[in-house]
């Protein structure tokens, strides 16, 4: 048998040639790749995970789609995004006619991106059309409060509520967008996808679902408008739903911003010379729940001073500083920036094991106590909590899913604490963060009778500072109660390319128009 | 034969529909579908509201029969996530898919023909065990780990490829070697299996005799007939790789099927993964199908059995 196989030398020399051959193709394949993103050519690339069912603002509820959304559409008024103060974007003016109406005097002269006119029939087509369950907007809590819109002249339109709606600025300041009527009527929410048009500083140039969407400077961009006029001529965002290969993209070069970097991978970045990390705070509040309605599975959360010891338990000062690594700590239940938000009054519970234990002990538990914890998100921070539980003697067994699945289990009343995440949907006022948790609702897991009263009281009361007492008032009192904890709010960290020039805002919205080149 | 056949494309028929079943349950027990489109501020009611709207709320069974009616009218629906039909939309991606599947064969057939041929020559020493431990490495090494080994080197450290995208034939080197990589033992195995075989027969001593260089007897000679059945492997294996690329389409962002049915599964998008399983399974079985129908026809004794 031996002698049927030939030499080692010429084997070597067939193999030789055909390594050679695969050398030779796969060095032709490795020409170093063109960036299409670069200064050079005044393009900016973004990646980001998820994609937008749908451009149409209204029909999409993911954050890039919001993102977007500000960069190619404008709203009806504009919110600063430093001092939250509002000023007319495409409104020049408007007024409180009564409790439930309010009446906008429209900009003249602006232009949508296919040259069609806004003015009052704009505004008029796209709230109806949205505010219109049968028409299926994604988000439904962004419409459901307008009852009808009505045109008075060319430029002059009423926005009439279904009943008193004191956060209605802040919704048209920045999830109502206005669509160009003549083509939103032609085309609808699947027409506006395929060729979006609106009237923002970026125009949008090539929408391919799932895969990436492309910006263009408008250069008609009208001058009064309170967003700056753009200076990056084209934007390209990529949906890589794939982390590592995000941050390989800014590492490479690739791409040139990315956003949503957990924070130990962004301090890796940080190291390298090309890259620049900045994390901004968010709307995005971070607390503990404890559900203490009828049938709950954890009967001694009913009880105040087991409530109040699991409070003192924890050292939020201490994990926020060493792992949230960002954000600031709140003692209320909504977020510090939001309209009538404040902590005047809140009970502050403070890092104090002993009172905790004490507290344990007075309610009937000397040995401690077992205990089921929920969480879906940042599980480095449940898993600290954890062990601040233990160590005074309550024994947290996590359970960690997905959002729904929690949802559906704090829903059908089978959670104990559940560590949960709110973000208001961008929309800066209490209505839109306490309500959800205390407010009667299908996430309310306290139900008191009291909190309900007040909130709602607070929700359609116009005058502001009648509205901040009654909110605070309701506040201090799920502090008093303690029927969830407080912790902090969430910081985001972006990366991008060392010479792109932005600002990180809490809203977490990136603005194209007001980012440039060093 | 007629019989066999028929036999054969009943058969076909039976596995994709059950697949189809198998695929619409498994999808609806990872959780509600209307949850996931109504978004984290959804309320009940805003819940129910889009549970109705896409009908959500029939009977599992109802829904399966009016999706499976709907497409054997043809109609194959519409993207709930994206809102657009999903015909266009996936075959929109085969394109990519296809692509990625074919190179990914190259490089499995460039890596194990050598490393095949090698082994068979020198059976049972170190070459053929060298040649072993480079194929199972590949099979051993889990490919999208793999894959972020290449991205290091390729893209972070050389600069040379792009790290992901499918714009140019570029964007196609990585992901093919990670894939093929993967599928290369197999063809490995099958060849020196083949070569050993035809290297004892008796033609190939002729060929020898008359005095043939030994490169001419291996690549002329033997292996074009130890190569045969790694033919019909490579049917089965494309099949594989079509349906296989789901995570190293996500890793590469490649914008083919398995990206797509990745995000449709994260979204619950019920009508576009549907189509996708659907559409992969018809496609391995065709291929599947094609390789048994081929088989039959060049040995008889198949079509008895």
């Amino acid at each position: 048998m031996k002698k049927n196989v030939p030499s080692l030398a010429s084997s070597m020399r067939q193999l030789k040639t055909v390594l050679a051959l695969s050398a030779c193709v796969f060095a032709a394949s490795c020409f170093t790749p063109q960036a299409f993103a670069s200064k050079a050519n005044n393009t900016l690339g973004m990646a980001y995970d998820q994609a937008p069912e749908n451009i149409d603002p209204y029909f999409n509820n993911v954050r890039i789609g919001v993102i977007v959304a500000n960069n190619v559409w404008d709203t009806l008024v504009y919110r600063d995004p430093i001092t939250n103060e509002y000023s007319g974007q495409l409104a020049k003016s408007w007024k409180q006619i009564d409790d439930r109406t309010l009446e906008f005097e429209l900009r003249e002269g602006v232009k949508f991106h296919n040259g069609e006119e806004f003015d009052a029939d704009s505004v008029v087509y796209t709230l109806n059309f949205v505010a219109d369950p049968k028409n299926k907007a994604t988000t439904q809590q962004n419409v459901r409060w307008i009852d009808k819109v009505e045109k008075i002249d060319k430029f002059k339109v009423r926005i009439i509520a279904k009943e008193p709606f004191p956060a209605a600025i802040d919704y048209l300041a920045t999830t109502l967008a206005i669509h160009p009527a003549k083509y939103y009527q032609e085309a609808g929410p699947a027409g506006m996808n395929a060729k979006p048009v609106g009237s923002g500083p970026y125009k949008i140039v090539e929408n391919i679902p799932g895969k990436s969407v492309t910006l263009e400077r408008n250069k008609d961009y009208f001058k009064d408008s309170p967003k700056k006029q753009p200076t990056i001529d084209k934007v390209k965002i990529r949906f890589i739903s794939d982390r590592q290969t995000q941050m390989a993209e800014v590492m490479s070069g690739g791409e040139d911003f990315i956003m949503h970097v957990p924070k130990d991978q962004a301090e890796n970045l940080k190291t390298l010379p090309h890259l620049q990390v900045q994390s901004g705070n968010t709307m995005r509040m971070v607390f503990l729940q404890f559900n203490i309605l009828e049938g709950t599975p954890a009967p001694e959360l009913k009880d105040i001073r087991v409530r109040k010891a699991i409070a003192h338990a924890i050292d939020r000062e201490s994990i926020l500083k060493n792992i949230v690594g960002g954000g600031e700590l709140i003692n209320t239940m909504c977020t510090p920036s939001q309209v009538a938000c404040s902590s005047d009054g809140a009970v502050v519970y403070k890092y104090d094991p002993a009172l905790s234990k004490k507290l344990l002990a007075e309610a009937g538990f000397p040995n401690g106590l077992s205990i089921d914890l929920m969480s879906y998100r940042e599980r480095n921070q449940t898993e600290a909590m954890i062990n601040y539980l233990q160590a005074v003697g309550i024994k947290a067994k996590l359970g960690f899913m997905q959002y729904a699945a929690m949802r559906d289990l704090a829903r059908a009343n089978k959670t104990s604490i559940t560590h949960q995440t709110w973000g208001s949907n961008l929309v800066n006022d209490t209505s839109a963060s306490t309500p959800v948790y205390f407010g009667g609702g299908s996430d309310d897991v306290a139900r008191d009778p009291e909190i309900i009263k007040l909130l709602d009281e607070g929700d359609h009361t116009l005058d502001p500072v009648a509205r901040k007492a009654v909110y605070n008032k309701a506040l201090v009192m799920i502090s008093e109660k303690a029927l969830a904890l407080p912790l902090w709010t969430l910081p985001v960290y972006y990366v991008a390319n060392k010479d792109v020039k932005f600002t990180p805002y809490q809203d977490e919205l990136v603005r194209f128009w007001e980012m440039s080149w060093k | 034969m007629i019989g066999y056949l028929f036999k054969r494309l009943g058969l076909a028929l039976l596995v994709a529909l059950t697949v189809s079943i198998i695929a619409y349950l498994l999808l609806h027990l990872t959780g509600d579908p209307a949850v996931a489109l109504a978004g984290e501020g959804a309320s009940d009611a805003d819940i129910a509201m889009v549970r109705q709207t896409y009908g959500f709320d029939r009977p599992l069974l109802v829904q399966y029969g009016d999706w499976l009616w709907q497409i054997i009218r043809g109609d194959l629906g519409t993207s709930v996530y994206f809102k657009t039909a999903v015909a266009p939309l996936v075959f929109s991606k085969l394109e990519t898919t296809l692509l990625l599947a074919v190179y990914s064969l190259g490089v499995a057939l460039v890596i194990s023909i050598p490393l095949g041929v090698l082994a068979a020559l020198y059976k049972n020493s170190w070459i053929d065990r060298l040649c072993l431990a480079i194929a199972v490495l590949g099979q051993a090494l889990p490919n999208f780990f793999f894959a972020l080994i290449l991205i290091m080197l390729f893209s972070i450290s050389w600069r040379m490829l792009p790290v992901s995208g499918s714009g140019t034939w570029q964007h196609f080197v990585m992901p093919a070697i990670a894939l093929g990589y993967y599928v290369a033992p197999a063809f490995m195995r099958l060849i020196r299996a083949g070569m050993i075989e035809v290297l004892g027969a008796d033609y190939i001593r002729t060929a020898r005799a008359k005095g043939l260089s030994p490169s001419t007897v291996i690549f002329k000679h033997a292996l074009r007939n130890a190569i045969v059945p790694v033919v019909a492997l490579a049917a089965v294996q494309l099949g594989f790789l079509l349906g296989g690329s789901v995570v190293i389409e996500t890793i590469f962002a490649l914008d083919g099927l398995g990206y797509l049915a990745y995000q449709s599964i994260t979204f619950k998008d019920f009508p576009v993964t549907q189509i996708i399983v659907l559409l992969l399974s018809v496609i391995y079985i065709l291929l599947t199908l094609a390789s048994d129908i081929a088989n039959a026809w060049l040995d008889p004794r198949i079509r008895v059995a």
